[in-house]
Parts: structure tokens; C-alpha cells; sequence
């Protein structure tokens, strides 16, 4: 196990906690964007350290590190099963819902622990959002659908929330599409415009960081190049990680890539590396489709 | 001959004719039993032709058809709703066919209803104010009734008016016109007018008071208690139920004791309805109505205000009784709410109540409405454990009226199921209570239909606002 963390590391050394700070400064420098072409000197977001996750007696993520940088699209791959749902939905605590979930570890939101018990769940919640694999708008009208989450926050005003459904439903791109249709039930709506909805419904509360669980499973390729059009837009302002089962996309859409396999994380590293020149055996397999 | 047998038992095919041939029997007799409710219940308003007949042995009937038949002997007869219950003693009689030498219809003909003693058939013989003799003869007093009548109908006073009336045999009766409500001469009548007459019974039933012991007049009342009733029994059981579900479903740790209660909850609905009466009897009306009336109405006892039957005690005990529907449907509808709406709106910062409230519920409200739904059909048509908790054969005054509080709580009330029982069974006088117990079991029918409509149509709206919806 130790020895698989070195390795790790030592794959991609540039994502070393460490560095991150160095990372940080050289943000502030002007041609830190020139630079970014080989190394994603970026901050990083979200930062996963040693994290361990059970369901109950069964170890789901087997010591997990991992440096999300921001305003970029961070894609994780795998074969089914390999927890990559489970580390997403560790982002924003959903797991928290489930009986008998446990883990060992910290995920950094901003270096601030978001399992400290002191830190207010829902706040961590708005500023992570989720966007899930089925398409959930709530049984209500687009219009509900979007307020919802600013209304959560005791938002009333009505023409601050018309702005905010108008902002966030031009955000996913389905305002053309749905602004003479704002209090109709939005489960009239199509799949790739639900999935959308629930994306703007995500944006309404300003998320800083936009996790997707397997966002376009469900939808026709027309709907799936829409989100994925999206995705460019999105990650302008704010951070977004995607989970995925198809690696096309992936290597559509990310800027870099994390290949889980049971449990464990085998390669973390710019999307056009892993996918061209992956340094690992496992995921040159999977990648060219000998497995998983 | 074998493998055909093989086939018919192993492929199953005689237990979907047994299934088949079972529900066309379920359905034949409920069809068969609301044939038989409206046919009769309906046709208690129509204005049936009187009929004349003359006997063998000289005498005449004058009735309304009401049935016939082949006696045990052999002989065929009629029934003849002959009416005239202080001459006669009785409402109905049995004709042999073989008697009757002549059928006829006269126009003159009249059906006198009054206030007592039921209906009068026969002819109209004088009027009289006082002593002296204002018209004689059938169509002199005919024509100088309606005015009269419909003076009479405003006015409390006595009569100074005096009608004398003649059965088909010549018999007299003196009847003071405070006691007539109306004449009719149902042979006389066209179509439509009998259609006009036809709904003004209808009207009057639904309108009006009982009169003679619940056989006669209308049955307002009644059915003003029975929704009432209904109405307080949702409003109290479906907030309690709601929280129950939601407690149960959502909140307590699922384990033995969750499991327990809710077995003890579906117990609850097969525990036998008149078990809730004596609990209503014992814990709302003596426990709850005494302590109520010992602490705030002490001035008036002994005689009890919250401390005997009432319709809220009724209505209370009812709850209590529908409460397991309610919440075994509730729980149903929260459990059918898919997961992914409760993470969404958790991942969107909500906490588990505002998920709860703003999105489980509204989307579970369909499958609540379907319990509430279920509890007001039972409820309505529950008859013991009003008997014990506080409905009464005649209630004096109305659970809503013009006196403060306008609202009467601790009132008795009248109830349609219970008026079935005691108009069909408690009354002196069974047989021309007939057609009153069919026209209460249609209206008690169409009350509970029409509530559950009114919820059906609740549900469906609300489930086509939100197309697509769980339940």
C-alpha cells in the first residue's frame, strides 16, 4: 500500500501537497498562463489526503490523494464499482445519508476540512454542488425548480430570484428554450433539457465547485455534446469535477484525468498525458479497452 | 382427453376462469345491489297514478301499485300502498287478482299529505271555515285549495280551515288544513308536470326535517351531520396521521420497535368499530368531555355540555378509527419518493426537514390524499361508535346555527348510516318506512361518493400540476 502511495506520487509530482502553495504564488504571476501548458500550475480546490471510505465493514476507497485544480474540469474514470461515485459524493458529504458510512482522512475545501464537525454542512453543500447521473428536478415548475435552492437560503425578493433563474438558466444554456415556459411542471421537460435544468438548479446557488455524477449516462448524443459545450463555459467560473464512464469524454472535456480501480487510485495527471502516454500499465489496459 | 386435462390444470388456465368467474360475481351483486338502491331509491319520489279498484264483494281501493306477485297458495296479487293509516291501521295490502273486477284511473283522484298519519288517498269532499261550508264537491274545493295552502304554509296559527276528505268506501275525515301539506292529483298530472313534482320531492327530502318518527319529510339533518362529522374527522386525522408516517418513515431508527408499531398500527384498522365506541365512550366523553366540563362548565352540572356525546367526540373517535389508513398510505407515498429528490435538494444546501417540506411531501401528497380518501369512505359509513359517542334518532338543534358560538361542538347530531338503522328497524312502522330507507342509503352512497370524488379530483389535479409524479 505504502509503496503504491510513492508511486503515486512520483507519477505526478506536480501534484504533491507541497507544491501547492508554490502553486499558489505563481498564480499571481502574469505569465503564470503561458506556463500552464506543461504544468497545471493552478490552486487547487479540493484537496483528497489519505482519504479511506466503509460502507459499513466493506473498505470502498482504499487511501485516496488527490489535488482538484480550480477552474478546470477534472474527469474520473474507471470500470464500475471503483468507487469514483463514492469519492465524489464524499465531496459534499452526501454520503452522510447513508447508514453506516465511515471514513478515515480529510477532503480540503479551500485547506478547510469539510468533515470538521464545526463547519455548517449545508454551507459546504451550497458551495459544492451536484449534478446526479438520472436527471432530478423536483416535481414542481422550472421556475420552482431553479429558486429552490436560493429560496433555501431565505431569498424572497422576487425580481433578485427572477434574475437568478434568468442568470442560472442561461448558465446551462436552456434559457431560449424554457423562458415562455417558466411555470410549467418541469418534468415536461426532455432528458438533456432536465439534466440541464438540474445544472442551472446546481448554479443557482453560486456553487464554487460543480460535481457530476455521470452527468450524460442517461442522454442521446445531441444532449451529451450540449453539456459537454457547457462544461468549456462552466469552468470559467467555477471548478468542476466529472465522473464518467465514457472515456471519450473524458478526453473531450477534461483537463485532467483520475483512473480509479478498485478502490484505489492508479493515475492522476493531465487528461492529454494519461490518455496519449499513460504511465501505468493498468491504465493503458483500460484506456485502450483491453478491460474494464 | 388426458393431455388436454394436463394442459388445462398445468397451464393454469382454470385458476384465471376461477378468478374470471369470481370477480363477474363480485361485480354482479354490487351491481345488482346499486341497481336495486337507485331503482327504489329514485322511484320513492316519483308521483305514482292512483289507482281505483272495485271488488267482488262491492268495495272499493283506491292506492298507489306497489308490487305483485304469486302467493304461496297460487294465486296471483297486488299490493296496494293504500295509505290512510288512521282509517285503516295499515299502509299496504295484499289484493287477490281473481277479486278485482275493475281497474280505473280517475282524475279526481287526490293524495292528501299531511303531517300525521302519513298519506291520504281518496277524493276531496267540502271545505269548511268554521262551521259553514265554503265549497263542496271534488273540483269546487280543487280549485279553492291553493291559495289557501299557500297561505297556510307561511302562517303559524291554526287553521280556521277544516277539510273534509272521502276514502274510496265513502268514509269521511275531517283533517284542519294546518295539518295538510299538500293535495296532489297525481292521475291528472301530465309528464312533466310529475317531472316538476318529481324534483320538488327530491328538493324537499334533501331540505327539509324529518317528520312522523323519521319515516316522513326530509333528511337534512342527517346528511348535514354526516359530512359535518367527516369533515372535523379529516381535519383532525390527517395531521395526525401525516406526522405519524413522516415520524415513522423518515425520522425513527428503523428497528424492532419501528417494526412493532407499525404491525400495531395495521391492527389498529381490523380492531372491530364499536371497540373504538366504547374507547370514544370511555376516554373522549367521560375522560376528556367530564374533565372539560368539571373545569369550565361546572356552573351547569349535572347536566353534562362536553361530558356526553357529541359530534366532536364522534368525530374524534372516528380519527382515531381511520388514523392506521392514513398513515399506512401515507408511509406508502413517502417511501415511493424516489431517492434522487431528496439528494437533490440535500445537495443543494437544504436540510432533511426543508427536503421533507418542500419536496417529499408536496410530492408525496397524492398517496396521502388516496389514505385521507380511504379514512373518509370508512368513516362515513361507520354506524356503531356514533351510537355511543353522540348521535341521536332526532337532534334538536343543528351542529351549526345562528346562536353563538355558531359552531356547536358538543352537540348530538343525526347521521345517514344511523338513520337507515333506526328508520329501517326502530320504527313503529316498518313497511311504509320502506322506501325511506332506500332513499337514505342512496343519499348516504351519494354522499360518500361525492366526498371521494371531491378527493379524487383533488389528486388528480394535483398529480397533473406535477405530471409524472410518484404515487
Amino acid at each position: 500500500m505504502l509503496d503504491q502511495q510513492y508511486e503515486l506520487r512520483s507519477a505526478i509530482p506536480h501534484r504533491s501537497p507541497t507544491s501547492s502553495s508554490l502553486e499558489m504564488e505563481s498564480m499571481d504571476s502574469p505569465d503564470s498562463k503561458v506556463s500552464d501548458q506543461r504544468r497545471p500550475q493552478v490552486q487547487s480546490k479540493l484537496r483528497v489526503q489519505g482519504f479511506n471510505f466503509f460502507y459499513g465493514l466493506v473498505q470502498s476507497l482504499f487511501k485516496i490523494d488527490l489535488d482538484i485544480p480550480e477552474h478546470q474540469v477534472t474527469a474520473f474514470i474507471g470500470p464500475s464499482g471503483c468507487g469514483k461515485s463514492t469519492l465524489l459524493r464524499c465531496m459534499n458529504r452526501l454520503n452522510d445519508l447513508i447508514e453506516g458510512a465511515r471514513h478515515e482522512g480529510n477532503i480540503l475545501l479551500d485547506d478547510v476540512d469539510i468533515f470538521n464537525p464545526k463547519i455548517d454542512i449545508t454551507d459546504l453543500r451550497k458551495r459544492v454542488g451536484m449534478v446526479f447521473q438520472k436527471s432530478n428536478p423536483f416535481p414542481k415548475s422550472i421556475y420552482e425548480n431553479i429558486a429552490y435552492g436560493p429560496r433555501l437560503q431565505g431569498l424572497k425578493n422576487r425580481t433578485v430570484l427572477e434574475d437568478i433563474v434568468e442568470g442560472s438558466l442561461r448558465g446551462a444554456g436552456l434559457w431560449e428554450e424554457v423562458k415562455d415556459r417558466l411555470h410549467k411542471s418541469a418534468l415536461g421537460l426532455s432528458g438533456g433539457q432536465q439534466q440541464r435544468l438540474c445544472i442551472a438548479r446546481a448554479l443557482a446557488v453560486k456553487p464554487e465547485v460543480l460535481l457530476m455524477d455521470e452527468p450524460c449516462s442517461a442522454l442521446d448524443p445531441i444532449a451529451t455534446g450540449i453539456i459537454e459545450e457547457l462544461l468549456f463555459s462552466l469552468k470559467k467560473e467555477l471548478t468542476v469535477v466529472i465522473v464518467t464512464h465514457n472515456m471519450q469524454q473524458a478526453a473531450r472535456v477534461s483537463d485532467s484525468t483520475a483512473f480509479m480501480y478498485l478502490g484505489q487510485l492508479v493515475e492522476f495527471g493531465r487528461t492529454k498525458q494519461l490518455f496519449t502516454n499513460p504511465s501505468k500499465k493498468q491504465t493503458e489496459d483500460y484506456i485502450t479497452g483491453r478491460f474494464g | 382427453m388426458k393431455l388436454w386435462m394436463k394442459h388445462f390444470f398445468g397451464s393454469g388456465e382454470l385458476f384465471i376462469w376461477g378468478c374470471g368467474a369470481g370477480l363477474s360475481l363480485s361485480l354482479l351483486m354490487i351491481g345488482g345491489l346499486l341497481v336495486l338502491i337507485l331503482l327504489n331509491g329514485f322511484g320513492y319520489f316519483w308521483p305514482a297514478d292512483l289507482v281505483e279498484l272495485t271488488l267482488k264483494d262491492g268495495k272499493h281501493v283506491i292506492g298507489q301499485l306497489a308490487g305483485e306477485e304469486v302467493s304461496p297458495k297460487g294465486i296471483p296479487r297486488i299490493r296496494m300502498k293504500i295509505g290512510n293509516r288512521d282509517l285503516y291501521g295499515l299502509d299496504y295490502r295484499w289484493i287477490n287478482s281473481d277479486q278485482i273486477i275493475e281497474r280505473a284511473k280517475p282524475s279526481d283522484l287526490v293524495m292528501v299529505e299531511r303531517r300525521e298519519w302519513g298519506n291520504f288517498y281518496g277524493r276531496l269532499g267540502t271545505l269548511h271555515k268554521e262551521d259553514q261550508v265554503v265549497a263542496e264537491g271534488s273540483d269546487a274545493v280543487w280549485q279553492s285549495l291553493p291559495p289557501l295552502l299557500r297561505h297556510q304554509e307561511s302562517s303559524e296559527t291554526e287553521s280556521v280551515y277544516t277539510l273534509r276528505i272521502v276514502d274510496a268506501n265513502g268514509k269521511e275525515k275531517s283533517v284542519s288544513l294546518s295539518q295538510v301539506i299538500r293535495v296532489l292529483r297525481p292521475n291528472d298530472l301530465s309528464t312533466l308536470e310529475k317531472l316538476r313534482v318529481y324534483i320538488g320531492n327530491v328538493w324537499t327530502v334533501l331540505t327539509t326535517e324529518p317528520r312522523e318518527a323519521n319515516t316522513e319529510g326530509g333528511i337534512f339533518p342527517a346528511i348535514f351531520g354526516t359530512v359535518m362529522m367527516v369533515i372535523i374527522m379529516s381535519v383532525v386525522v390527517t395531521p395526525f396521521g401525516v406526522i405519524s408516517a413522516l415520524y415513522l418513515r423518515e425520522y425513527a431508527r428503523q428497528g424492532v420497535i419501528v417494526r412493532t408499531v407499525r404491525i400495531a398500527v395495521n391492527n389498529l384498522a381490523g380492531v372491530p368499530s364499536i371497540v373504538f365506541g366504547v374507547f370514544g365512550l370511555g376516554f373522549f366523553v367521560y375522560g376528556v368531555g367530564g374533565t372539560i366540563d368539571a373545569l369550565w362548565f361546572s356552573e351547569r352540572l349535572p347536566t353534562p355540555t362536553f361530558g356526553t356525546g357529541g359530534i366532536l367526540w364522534a368525530s374524534l373517535t372516528l380519527a382515531l378509527l381511520t388514523v392506521p389508513v392514513v398513515i399506512v398510505a401515507t408511509e406508502e407515498g413517502l417511501a415511493a419518493v424516489p431517492r434522487e429528490y431528496r439528494e437533490g435538494s440535500i445537495g443543494l444546501g437544504a436540510t432533511k426537514w426543508e427536503t421533507i417540506w418542500k419536496v417529499v411531501l408536496p410530492t408525496a401528497l397524492p398517496g396521502i390524499l388516496t389514505g385521507l380518501i380511504l379514512a373518509m369512505a370508512r368513516a362515513a359509513g361507520e354506524v356503531a361508535p356514533l351510537m355511543l359517542t353522540g348521535v341521536v334518532k332526532l337532534a334538536p338543534a343543528m351542529p351549526i346555527d345562528g346562536t353563538w358560538p355558531f359552531l356547536h361542538l358538543d352537540r348530538k347530531f343525526m347521521h345517514l348510516g344511523f338513520h337507515i338503522y333506526d328508520v329501517g328497524f326502530q320504527s313503529p312502522n316498518v313497511e311504509a318506512a320502506k322506501p325511506m330507507v332506500y332513499v337514505t342509503t342512496l343519499v348516504l352512497i351519494l354522499v360518500v361518493v361525492t366526498l371521494n370524488l371531491t378527493g379524487i379530483v383533488l389528486r388528480n389535479r394535483m398529480r397533473r400540476k406535477y405530471a409524472g409524479s410518484a404515487v
